[in-house]
């Protein structure tokens, strides 16, 4: 009881301690500080704990007991620790971030972090899902979170009316993803994974009622994932959003949505299924094919369409979905090697994209100025280090060798090869060429376009400041030792 | 036939509705017919449960009046989860009742922080 | 008696009711609106979850509709506090006036 008791204490702390920051933010309202330490405790207890569950999954040590603690409606492994891990890194850099970002436009409140934890939550339950029942209240409790965390400024038009277009588009295809859950439930009669997967290689599942319930779900998580054709609302919104709200929804909270896609995905189509004998079973083979449509064409757009960008914070979230349909690829692939490319990539796109918008946070003034390409224009005069980190991000995000980013993607790319679709490669690999104009383009503007403005206002060194050095120093080391990195999550698999 | 027994079935409910029709239709038009006409001016005005109305019927309401609609939209759907354990009480035994309890708790924290917030302060 | 409905009725019906909220998504302006056809269409789930609860004679999906209902109220609290904020700094709840951003 006990040893297993441990496994859970992630789950258990991140959910005992959310509530317990409302509650201490209803005794003492007026404390500026306890939200901010509260949730950095938690989140650090929660990470710690993941990483000891990990390590426990690669001693060999059996983590299923805790599964049955909670009748198995969700599942305790390397792979949920690994998220665990992920989302609360992704989680404790917008903590640690927001203060700086939130102080200069004079609107902390300690209702931010408390939301940080109920996303965090979410996000975990998502990873940990067992039971369609499980899947859906974590993806519920991440988006609601969101929704909320998108009009933080409630004060900022821009804010608002991005909170209002995720929450319409989000609820809409809440409805798409809970049509597919009840399909896929009356297809196989059950709502436990396992027991889906059984059914489906079994050949009891009405395959009708399965394939449709199987593409409701699939368009429900490209949704959260942000990917074509339902990535229209992901651009607005990242760009509407608050920048420390927006870097937290385009990593941990993309992570979160693909962790739910590898989870389906591993469910829905069985590696390895072969239906041939079978006469009444269905091919669900057939849906790798669709979703290698849907990586395919995210990237394509996304690339193109930030091309065209004026806007910094816009070019970023269009490269976001381009980078979703980069990690779609892990899923086509759908086998180990995949899957692990894909959570390689999510590290390092989270380190990456939230050292990108700690920087732009950084430079913008009055929550919407000082955005544009232009703004930017001689920027390695006045702040020679950011400048230069921010070269960095951009050569790591366009897949410039040696960057991490080259490693993500060439695994990626690797794993879509071996088995065999090779044109997915060659589409992602025209898509990374178009993306180096854009990142490349920001590089020119500010080491080689002159600006009047010389001297520029000097930055205050703050926490903001000092996690672009720890980002860029993570990129830098994973970029180094990409091997490393690589078994070390292959373990957890 | 199995048709007709379905049919049969639902005679019940089909002369049902149809007697609850004609009884409603007959009641309205006959207290059209026979009924008194004579108009004054308090028949005229609106029925305000005795009150004297004043001012437009199509007024703004003031914001409170949906921010507490929205709050007892919250707890009110929370009531779905206690019927179904009111119910299997017995045999839920100690840990339905803790797992009741702690969902209660959890529920009682958010309206603890709603009052302090001033979510329901009505001036 | 209600066994002798064949299960597709439920089936078609719920699917009617979906298509009917996501035309509605689609179509209205109104932010209230589109959040009444969204409402529609979990609803419309939830028939479908409570007849192939019935028919496969296994309760968890009729369990999930709780959830589904419990996470529709909540998302409703959320989605007519922020028309509200919306209302407070736009003066509108018509998403086509929304044009800050673009669509």
């Amino acid at each position: 009881m006990s040893s297993e008791f441990i496994l859970l204490l992630p789950l258990i702390i991140v959910g005992v301690m959310s509530v317990i920051s409302i509650l201490v933010d209803a005794i003492n309202p007026n404390s500026k500080n306890s939200g901010y330490y509260l949730s950095i405790v938690s989140i650090v207890a929660v990470g710690g704990f993941a990483l000891n569950n990990f390590y426990l999954n690669i001693s060999g040590i059996n983590l299923d007991g805790a599964n049955l603690i909670t009748s198995n409606m969700l599942s305790f492994g390397g792979f949920s620790a690994f998220f665990d891990l992920l989302f609360s890194i992704g989680a404790l850099l917008i903590v640690l971030n927001a203060r700086n970002y939130l102080d200069t436009v004079k609107t902390e409140l300690n209702e931010f972090y408390n939301l940080v934890l109920y996303a965090l939550a979410g996000m975990m339950v998502m990873a940990h899902s067992n039971h369609l029942l499980t899947l859906f209240i974590g993806i519920e409790l991440m988006s609601i979170t969101f929704y909320i965390m998108a009009g933080y400024f409630r004060f900022a038009s821009q804010s608002v009316e991005a909170s209002l277009k995720y929450f319409l588009l989000g609820a809409f295809s809440t409805g798409f993803l809970v049509y597919g859950m009840a399909m896929l439930y009356g297809s196989t009669g059950s709502m436990f994974f396992p027991e889906i997967t059984v059914a489906i290689v079994s050949g009891s599942a009405n395959n009708a009622y399965l394939m449709f319930g199987a593409a409701l779900m699939i368009m429900g998580l490209s949704f959260k994932s942000s990917a074509f054709p339902f990535h229209q609302w992901a651009p607005d919104v990242y760009s509407g959003a608050p920048t420390v709200v927006t870097s937290f929804m385009s990593t941990a909270g993309k992570a979160a949505a693909l962790s739910a896609f590898i989870i389906i995905a591993k469910t829905i189509i069985p590696m390895g299924f072969d239906p041939t004998g079978l006469e009444s079973a269905v091919n669900t083979d057939k849906l790798i094919t669709a979703i290698a449509a849907i990586s395919a064409l995210t990237m394509l757009v996304g690339n193109i369409t930030a091309l065209v960008q004026k806007n910094v914070k816009r070019m970023l979230a269009y490269s976001s979905v381009a980078h979703a349909g980069y990690m779609l690829m892990g899923i086509v692939a759908n086998t180990a090697a995949g899957w692990s490319a894909l959570m390689f990539y999510a590290v390092v796109y989270t380190f990456m994209q939230i050292g990108a918008f700690i920087i732009v946070g950084l430079l913008e003034r009055d929550t919407d100025k000082n955005l544009e390409y232009d703004d930017y224009a001689g920027l390695s005069k006045r702040q020679p280090a950011l400048a230069a980190i921010m070269a960095l991000f951009m050569f790591s995000l366009a897949g410039i060798p040696p960057m991490a980013g080259f490693f993500g993607k060439y695994y990626l790319f690797m794993s879509v090869i071996n088995t065999g679709h090779l044109w997915l490669a060659l589409i992602a690999v025209v898509s990374s060429i178009i993306s180096v104009v854009f990142y490349i383009g920001l590089i020119v503007k500010m080491y080689f376009t002159d600006s009047e403005d010389v001297e520029g206002e000097s930055l205050p060194w703050n926490a903001s400041r000092m996690l672009v050095f720890v980002t860029s120093a993570v990129v830098l080391i994973i970029g180094l030792n990409p091997g490393g990195m690589l078994s070390f999550i292959k373990s957890a698999l | 036939m199995p048709e007709q027994s379905i049919l049969m079935e639902y005679l019940p409910l089909i002369l049902m509705l149809l007697v609850g029709a004609v009884v409603g239709i007959q009641f309205t038009l006959f207290s059209e017919w026979l009924g008194a006409k004579r108009f004054t001016k308090e028949k005229q005005t609106t029925y305000e449960s005795g009150m004297i109305p004043y001012g437009s019927a199509s007024d703004r309401f003031s914001i409170k009046f949906y921010l507490t609609a929205v709050s007892f939209l919250v707890f009110d759907i929370e009531v779905v989860f206690i019927y179904p354990w009111a119910v299997q009480l017995r045999e839920l035994g100690m840990q339905g009742f803790v797992a009741m309890s702690i969902f209660i708790i959890v529920l009682l924290i958010g309206l603890f922080y709603e009052i302090k917030k001033g979510g329901l302060k009505w001036d | 008696m209600i066994e002798s409905i064949p299960l597709e009725y439920y089936l078609i019906l719920s699917g009617t009711i979906f298509a009917i909220g996501s035309v509605g998504v689609l179509t209205r302006r109104n932010a209230i609106i589109i959040f009444m056809c969204i409402e529609l269409m979990l609803n419309a789930v939830n028939i479908s979850l409570v007849a192939f609860s019935s028919f496969l004679g296994d309760s968890s999906g009729q369990i999930f509709v709780f959830f589904v209902m419990a996470v529709a109220a909540a998302e409703a609290a959320i989605g007519l506090a922020i028309v509200l904020a919306l209302f407070r700094n736009k003066r509108t709840i018509y998403v086509d006036e929304i044009n800050l951003l673009k669509w």
